[in-house]
């Protein structure tokens, strides 16, 4: 008993250190920027010795969604929406088929994995710039066609200034509770598919939301005195490519080592059943490693909302097409002086980050309890 | 369980000691720190400087605490950590005028140099818009090195005639010619990423408004609504229906490269493309490469400068005042700015030792009325600077005179311009 205690003890002592310092340097200064983004501190004599700071409530968070002025910020919120979106959906997709090939034992597999995963080693800065150059306007890319004779491409990677996907960001609150619904719907129907009895909940919560808003959407309140459009600006996709390569041959890796795990006995099986290659992914080898998407998954979400030098690299400050949210706050912080804001845009990123990473842990921490 | 608290006590005291004998140590050296974003182009200037400091004061060791990035972006970023942790450098490279005023001067950080422009008899020798500029009616706030002009227009004399045209004077003459330049398939005026837009409007705008509105801008007087601001606009409008389309993914030398290459015509720029086409395209003034003052805008000199100032609690203050005395000299400034590519601030430089443009430059900058730049700091604070940044995003996506005026207005009145 006394050996016990004495170890707790010296555990306790060797985490102490590391408790205090996560928890000022860490937590407390989340707790921090928080108050900081609820006051006034911005402006002239924001860096004085003793600034003047008023607390303001939640102004500056309503006025990066409704002000007259922060349609920039609002432009690069969409923007990082899709852009998360569409490196999920990239970056996944391209590992995820380059895992299989690899799977297969090609000849000069290790040869290969490494070459997809070299990507992987480089800095975002040194990626950002390589693609700038790819994606110049009358270089790179553009020019391949003219080497078979054909015409040379016309498309504008990062410079485009066309917008697709548009909607009215006056009608947000409508929007918002369609996509409230529309979720709503769909864990409704995959629970539906588990054959879980609180399907039914979920379904009807979801179909009476998506009514009413049907029925009384125009009597929202407009976020906007005027119409304000967003959507996804084509100048985004060179970053978005560029990303996607980098990032494939990590996923690529995460699939490779979950693919390796499956035992052989069961692919044999599954061979002898008469399952072709395509059906032995689809219904055993990719639902085996489902807790490998979900990790893939948080871990792009949480980069692509933090992405910030890759952007700066390759498109610079001040592109309001393919600005992010994180660029921003550098601006408005460290430039603009206007460090309120400033924190409600971190604090903004960080709350967008939790939505993903929250769901992640609670699932993580009950599949142990339900092991142990 | 014992011996590992005394283990443990003893080691965190042994940590404080070197730290704070570490501080203590910095505070005695004869030093001096300076902090600048001279790296890369501009090395060389700001290494001709330190070696007439080390030649002067051999006892004083100068560390150059150099962050890089262009306009200083990120070195800004680095100084603001630095500063509000009560860490200044002994002294920062700024751009003079409301950049400084509004972050550092309004927070009560700086130093008022007025005792040492005295002692130096430096009122008598900048020119007196400059001082009035970079001044408060509080006092001085930092030394001047260097003066760029930003409202050139630069061309290459062979290409233009054989196009059959003359570099334009006014906008007027710009925009006729412009269509038949487009009709032979080159770009009228070629345009770089967000702040070359920012730096071509202020161009545009002082032709619009002309010198006195243009300060009076400023000053608080004019509204950035007014017919006239919206006027400013509307032409800068104009004006860029003859820019390239991917303006967005293209630097200043490469907006620059375009001229040369023929591509385009004309290009807007500060005078900091004299040293690119001289030195790094090695075209030679007057004759590889012409320049202008930008249509409409003869006769102004929009002024950016680099500057250096005295931070308070700045640890070696005796050695940032030494060097602050050698950056305004005559020696000093001669031996800087030929290799900077700019010109002295001081009315009696040695032009000999200066290139071609420089000697036009230096010329006009004593003879026209001295305008501060929007896009380099000179006329609004850095919350302005930022937040005109995004209203030209907004202006060059929809392309709305008047929502960009009422954004410039609301930005202004934000900021407290003029106030």
């Amino acid at each position: 008993m006394r050996t016990v205690s004495k170890d707790r003890i010296l555990a306790g002592v060797t985490l102490l250190p590391s408790i205090l310092l996560v928890g000022i340097f860490v937590y407390g200064f989340i707790g921090n920027t928080f108050w900081t983004s609820l006051t006034d501190w911005g402006g002239v004599g924001a860096l004085s010795e003793n600034p003047e700071k008023n607390y303001v409530g939640f102004y500056n968070y309503k006025d990066l969604f409704v002000g007259f002025l922060s349609s920039g910020f609002r432009q690069d919120l969409v923007n990082a929406i899709f852009y998360s979106v569409f490196l999920l959906i990239g970056a996944i997709g391209v590992g995820l088929f380059i895992a299989i090939l690899l799977d297969n034992k090609p000849k000069a597999e290790g040869f290969f994995r490494t070459v997809f995963l070299y990507p992987m080693s480089l800095s975002f800065i040194v990626t950002g710039t390589i693609w700038r150059w790819l994606l110049a306007p009358s270089g790179g890319v553009n020019v391949l066609p003219t080497y078979v004779g054909a015409e040379p491409f016309n498309f504008r990677w990062l410079s485009s200034t066309q917008s697709i996907l548009q909607f009215d960001w006056q009608n947000i609150l409508s929007f918002a509770f369609n996509v409230i619904s529309i979720v709503l719907i769909v864990i409704g129907l995959w629970l539906l598919g588990k054959r879980s009895k609180h399907a039914a909940k979920w379904l009807v919560a979801g179909i009476v939301i998506g009514i009413l808003v049907y029925l009384f959407g125009d009597m929202l309140p407009k976020a906007l005195i005027m119409e304000e459009k967003h959507g996804f600006n084509l100048a985004t996709t060179g970053i978005i490519l560029a990303t996607i390569w980098q990032y494939s041959g990590y996923t690529m890796a995460l699939y490779l080592a979950g693919f390796t795990g499956i035992s052989q006995d069961l692919r044999d099986a599954a061979m002898l059943d008469g399952a072709s290659t395509f059906n032995y992914y689809r219904h055993i080898a990719i639902p085996l490693i489902q807790p490998i998407t979900i990790s893939a998954i948080i871990i792009l979400s949480h980069i692509s909302l933090k992405m910030f030098d890759l952007i700066f690299a390759m498109t610079g400050p001040d592109n309001g097409q393919t600005g992010h949210p994180a660029l921003n706050m550098y601006l408005t912080t460290f430039r603009a002086n206007d460090f309120a804001r400033g924190a409600a845009i971190a604090m903004l990123l960080f709350f967008l980050a939790a939505l993903f990473i929250i769901p992640y842990l609670i699932s993580s921490y009950r599949n142990k309890d339900e092991r142990a | 369980m014992k011996k590992l608290t005394l283990l443990l006590t003893s080691a965190l005291a042994a940590l404080g000691l070197t730290l704070g004998a570490s501080a203590y140590a910095a505070d005695q050296k004869n030093e001096l720190e300076i902090f600048s974003w001279w790296a890369g182009d501009e090395g060389p200037a700001l290494e001709a400087l330190i070696k007439l400091y080390n030649e002067k004061y051999p006892d004083t060791k100068l560390i150059n605490a150099t962050v890089t990035g262009g306009s200083g972006v990120n070195a800004k970023a680095v100084l603001k950590t630095r500063m509000l942790g009560g860490e200044p450098p002994d002294s920062f490279q700024v751009h003079a005028g409301q950049e400084l005023i509004g972050t550092w001067v309004k927070s009560d950080r700086m130093e008022d140099l007025t005792p040492l422009f005295d002692e130096q008899g430096w009122k008598d020798i900048f020119p007196e818009g400059l001082v009035s500029l970079i001044g408060t009616d509080k006092g001085i706030w930092s030394v001047p090195v260097n003066i760029h002009r930003s409202n050139d227009i630069w061309f290459i004399p062979k290409n233009l005639e054989k196009w059959g045209i003359e570099a334009p004077k006014t906008w007027d003459e710009f925009l006729a010619v412009a269509p038949k330049l487009k009709e032979q398939g080159v770009v009228p005026l070629s345009m770089g990423q967000n702040w070359t837009a920012n730096h071509l409007w202020e161009s545009v705008a002082l032709a619009s408004l002309g010198a006195e509105k243009w300060e009076s801008l400023w000053s608080g007087d004019l509204k950035f609504n007014s017919p006239e601001g919206v006027a400013a606009w509307d032409l800068f409008g104009k004006i860029l229906q003859y820019t390239n389309d991917d303006f967005s993914s293209l630097s200043w030398q490469q907006a620059t490269d375009m001229v040369v290459d023929g591509r385009a015509a004309f290009n807007i720029m500060g005078d900091w493309a004299a040293g690119y086409l001289n030195t790094t395209k090695k075209l030679e003034p007057n004759t590889g490469f012409g320049w202008l003052p930008s249509p409409g805008t003869s006769g102004n000199f929009i002024f950016l400068a680099d500057s250096f100032g005295l931070p308070k609690g700045a640890v070696h203050r005796e050695n940032a005042l030494n060097w602050l005395a050698l950056l305004g000299s005559k020696e000093g400034s001669d031996a800087f700015n030929p290799l900077k590519g700019s010109i002295s601030p001081r009315k009696d430089s040695d032009l000999s030792k200066y290139n071609k443009y420089a000697e036009s430059a230096a010329a006009d900058f004593a003879r026209d009325t001295i305008v501060g730049s929007l896009a380099h700091g000179v006329v609004a604070n850095e919350g302005f600077m930022n937040d005109f940044a995004s209203v030209m995003e907004t202006f060059l996506k929809t392309r709305d005179s008047k929502v960009a005026a009422e954004l410039a207005q609301q930005i202004a009145t934000k900021n407290k311009i003029g106030q």
